[in-house]
């Protein structure tokens, strides 16, 4: 078992590194001059030029990537020119903001999806199969962005429940209670899609599991219905269904962007696309790794949870 | 084969009402998104700010007006046309480059799959809209730059899927064949590979169209894609939420739209995939219920027997559409305690469906049992309530099957599977269970029982993990043991001491034991009496003596003969020539005609009757061996 987790730890940083190539690549591939996309086109050419050397942008590419990763790895990602700040600060800063609302989301859309897949499955061509799983496909169809508008209009402008923004640091300023309030809209809208996701994914992995021969071995034991379906159809099913639940970590972060700007939620995925309409370069390449080094994380989780489920992984 | 598959898929796409009217809803929109220059609606581009955020059924604009006061109905359709035009082209584009991908890597495989994988798996570590974030910001924000970043994102998808199917294609005969005819690769790939992945890129696409359309309307939503005074749904709908509260209709109405469309291409998708993927087609993805279905037309009116287990005239199908495969057409047993018989015959003569049927085991759908009773102690098992049934099952009547390995639960030890059985059955706690579960296992001679109840099946041995699916038969101490086949899986030695432990077990228990092979050579062993099994129905049955010495039956003759020495033989049976007949086509008279060769032209006229020849054994057949 240890030995399997460092396997899997030790197979990260390759991701990792490949991850900061990929990033790298895109942004040295901008067309024109870097330096005066960071700057802004109002920039001095003496100060492109300061600029160019200090990053180093007269040198062969690897070692500039080479030199960009050591920084990285130094903790310099650079500063931000639009916000006149050390981009990691900031985006730590609003990353917590999105951890927030997006674990939030991940606990419901993984609790929903899974029990809704059960049920359904259990109930196979069943009335309340057929409308759980059309409500999934509306839930996969619907954009994210207009449902937290109708939930807007519907819970903050009609009746007052709840508030549509106003979240603008989630350290200081109100307490829990107030931080929960602000968090119900925002958080149900993001986990709508992925919650379609993995009821649809728990059905089916439901559906085969309940096929394999272990679970007439169980019938023929005499185990009651119900816990052939949640002590021995749904454990086997855990195993397809937990890295499904990694996969859909990336679309909860990933639809965070939409997410934030709709409820503006003081998250990264706002500060991303405000620093893309800025064109503050240095800004989003920051958010992206920070994001998607949490996400390759995130999905290291979920592969040792699956190997502490199945022992057959281990060795 | 292709041409023959593509008429079924129609079929059961347009029986799917749902995929239906998703078709006509989609086929509506892009009709009318066609049709947008010659509609009577005005210039979705020209202003009128004394007529600004008019309401819908305002006059002369059926949707009302936007915030410069253009008519919404004019900029949905021309919104909805481009967002449709930059969702498929980018589907288009992912779908060429992502199969392009896929297809190289699975066709060469070795070095050149390890290094685009490699590549792939890397892009799909990215969140997935975070790497269209990443591209837009360094191409700009723009429609042309936005529907780049969503193709972009979605080619791995398209790859890793393409690419597992072309693996599995790779070394067909057919790709072989035409390699060894000099066939050049990209001829190969053109002409072999590529059109039976279709199918797959079909389903891909299917399942991202409406992804990318929604992805680029976020995009556009975000400010990131189309810019004014172009306008595609997203940007209508980013625009409008500026005025969410003052004019709510113009954000609700774009996005209603999105959803529609996207929508329907989604009923549409499953609805494609239901008709391309063969598993559904078949209904293989069924969910067994906890009980055979039973729909009896005839239940044999019998006095009481006084046996332990009697069945009588039992007839279980498989309902497969519109076939119907009679797996067992009427069988006949009955089992005393201290019995062992035995049900022999070749895979798929129905034995085991036989025995699964008793407790209502059959995989249903698309088992039905049709006819027959089983009684227990004089109790009808198939007219009993699904909780009596449970009590029985593993109570007094328990199952050994055939691949323990299988029929184990894979994550969990075989100490708590023991115990599960037994705490089934008796309210024990779970420490007592435990214990006991432990004594079953050093009842069948499994050495170290208590270390070894914390292994999982994998971790043991076929010839262990049968033990321990022994032990989990006698756990409730049952009156009828069924073992299916219980050491198939096995080697000559191990299956000697499997077989030498159930004979104890049932002399030291006075159990009754039905057991399932194809082997007269473990029959001779273990059974007082044979039925045998022949195309759902039995053709001679008797005691194992008389059978063995002098079979009757042509078949019976023929099974013995496959065996080539008792009890040592390997377990699998030398064929006998010819093929059992299909089971949703059998012959009016004997059903094994085809293969006898005793058969005469009356043989194949009546059915036959399964008639007495002596006082202890029946036959199936006109013309028996000189058993009389
Ligand atoms: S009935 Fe005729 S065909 Fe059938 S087994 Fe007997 S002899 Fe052969």
């Amino acid at each position: 078992m240890q030995a399997y987790v460092l396997r899997r730890l030790l197979a990260v940083v390759p991701v990792l590194l490949g991850l900061t190539v990929i990033v790298f690549l895109i942004m040295t591939l901008i067309p024109g001059d870097p330096a005066t996309a960071i700057l802004g086109s109002y920039a001095t050419p003496e100060n492109v030029d300061r600029l160019n050397k200090q990053l180093g942008l007269d040198k062969p590419l690897v070692q500039q990537y080479f030199i960009w990763l050591g920084n990285l790895l130094q903790g310099d990602f650079g500063r931000s020119y639009s916000l006149n700040r050390p981009v990691l600060d900031e985006v730590m800063e609003r990353f917590s903001a999105t951890l927030i609302l997006a674990g939030t989301s991940l606990l419901l859309c993984t609790l929903w999806g899974v029990l809704i897949g059960i049920w359904t499955a259990a109930r196979q061509y069943g009335w309340v199969d057929k409308i759980l799983t059309l409500v999934v496909l509306v839930g996969l169809s619907v954009p994210s962005f207009w449902l937290g508008l109708l939930l807007i209009l519907a819970f903050a402008v009609q009746l007052r429940w709840l508030p549509a923004s106003g979240m603008f640091a989630v350290y200081g300023g109100g307490d829990l209670a107030d931080l929960l309030k602000h968090l119900v809209l925002p958080a149900v809208t993001l986990s709508v899609v992925a919650t379609g996701v993995i009821a649809r994914l728990t059905r089916s992995a439901m559906l085969e599991v309940l096929r394999q021969d272990f679970i007439r071995t169980a019938r023929a034991k005499g185990v009651s219905e119900l816990k052939v379906l949640y002590g021995h159809a749904f454990k086997a099913a855990l195993v397809t269904i937990i890295p499904v639940i990694g996969v859909q970590a990336g679309f909860v972060l990933g639809g965070a962007v939409y997410i934030e700007t709709v409820f503006q939620w003081p998250g990264v995925g706002r500060m991303l696309v405000q620093a893309i309409s800025q064109r503050d370069i240095l800004l989003v390449q920051g958010g992206v790794i920070v994001v998607a080094a949490s996400y390759v994380l995130f999905n290291l989780l979920a592969d040792l949870a699956q190997s502490w489920l199945d022992p057959r992984i281990k060795t | 084969m292709r041409t023959a598959g593509i008429k079924p898929a129609l079929a059961l796409l347009f029986r799917n009402r749902l995929a239906g009217l998703g078709a006509i809803v989609l086929s509506l929109v892009v009709a009318i998104c066609l049709m947008a220059p010659l509609l009577p609606v005005p210039d979705p581009d020209v202003t009128d700010p004394a007529n600004r955020l008019l309401r819908p059924l305002a006059k002369g604009h059926l949707l009302g007006t936007d915030h410069l006061g253009r008519d919404l109905l004019a900029r949905l359709i021309w919104g909805t046309l481009l967002s449709l035009a930059v969702g498929i082209s980018a589907s288009i584009i992912a779908a060429v480059v992502g199969s392009g991908i896929g297809i190289t890597a699975g066709y060469f495989g070795g070095r050149t799959d390890n290094f685009i994988m490699r590549g792939v798996d890397m892009l799909m570590a990215f969140p997935y809209i975070l790497l269209a974030l990443a591209i837009v910001a360094v191409l700009g924000p723009g429609l042309l730059n936005a529907l780049y970043a969503v193709a972009v994102v979605n080619i791995p998808f398209f790859a890793r899927n393409i690419r597992g199917a072309t693996v599995s294609i790779a070394h067909r005969e057919f790709v072989d064949a035409a390699r060894l005819s000099g066939m050049g690769d990209w001829r190969i790939v053109w002409h072999e590979i590529l059109p039976n992945v279709l199918p797959v890129i079909a389903i891909a696409m299917s399942t991202t169209v409406g992804w990318m359309i929604l992805e680029t309307a976020g995009l556009s939503f975000l400010g990131l894609g189309s810019q004014p005074p172009q306008a595609d749904l997203g940007s209508m709908l980013g625009e409008g939420r500026k005025l969410l509260i003052s004019a709510p209709h113009a954000s609700i109405v774009p996005g209603a739209m999105i959803f529609v469309i996207v929508m329907s291409i989604n009923l549409l998708g499953d609805g494609v995939r239901d008709a391309l993927d063969p598993r559904l087609r078949s209904g293989a993805l069924s969910r067994p219920a906890p009980v055979t279905r039973i729909e009896r037309t005839k239940i044999a009116n019998l006095a009481p027997s006084d046996h332990l287990l009697s069945v009588n005239g039992l007839a279980t199908h498989f309902e497969v559409g519109e076939r119907v495969y009679k797996a067992v057409g009427g069988v006949d047993l009955a089992i005393n305690p201290g019995e062992c018989l035995g049900i022999i015959g070749e895979s798929g003569s129905g034995k085991s469906v036989t025995a699964l049927s008793l407790l209502g085991l059959v995989a249903s759908p698309p088992g039905v049992i049709k006819a027959g009773s089983v009684h227990l102690n004089g109790e009808d098992l198939l007219a009993a309530d699904y909780e009596t049934l449970r009590v029985v099952r593993g109570g007094k009547v328990a199952y050994i099957f055939q691949d323990p390995l299988a029929t184990l639960h894979p994550l969990y030890t075989i100490g708590v599977q023991l115990a599960e059985a037994i705490r089934c059955h008796r309210p024990l706690s779970a420490q007592e269970a435990h214990n006991e579960a432990i004594d079953l296992l050093s009842r069948v001679q499994i050495p170290n029982a208590a270390a070894r109840s914390r292994n999982y099946p994998h971790e043991m041995s076929g010839g262990m993990r049968q033990r321990v699916g022994i032990a989990m038969a006698l756990a409730n101490d049952p009156e009828l043991i069924i073992a299916d086949e219980p050491t198939t899986a096995l080697d000559v030695t191990v299956q000697a001491q499997i077989l030498a432990l159930l004979d104890g077990l049932r002399h030291e228990r006075n159990l009754a034991l039905i057991f399932i092979t194809h082997d007269f050579g473990v029959v001779a062993q273990m059974c007082d009496q044979v039925a045998v099994m022949y195309a759902g129905r039995i053709v001679e049955t008797g005691t194992t003596t008389e059978i063995l010495s002098d079979p009757a039956h042509p078949y019976t003759a023929r099974l013995m003969q496959c065996v080539p020495e008792l009890g040592g033989g390997r377990r699998t049976l030398m064929s006998i020539p010819g093929l059992p007949p299909a089971l949703d086509d059998l012959p009016t008279g004997c059903a094994f005609a085809e293969r006898c060769d005793r058969a005469r032209n009356d043989c194949s006229e009546a059915p036959l009757d399964l008639a007495a020849i002596t006082k202890s054994r029946s036959v199936r057949c006109l013309y028996p061996g000189e058993a009389a």
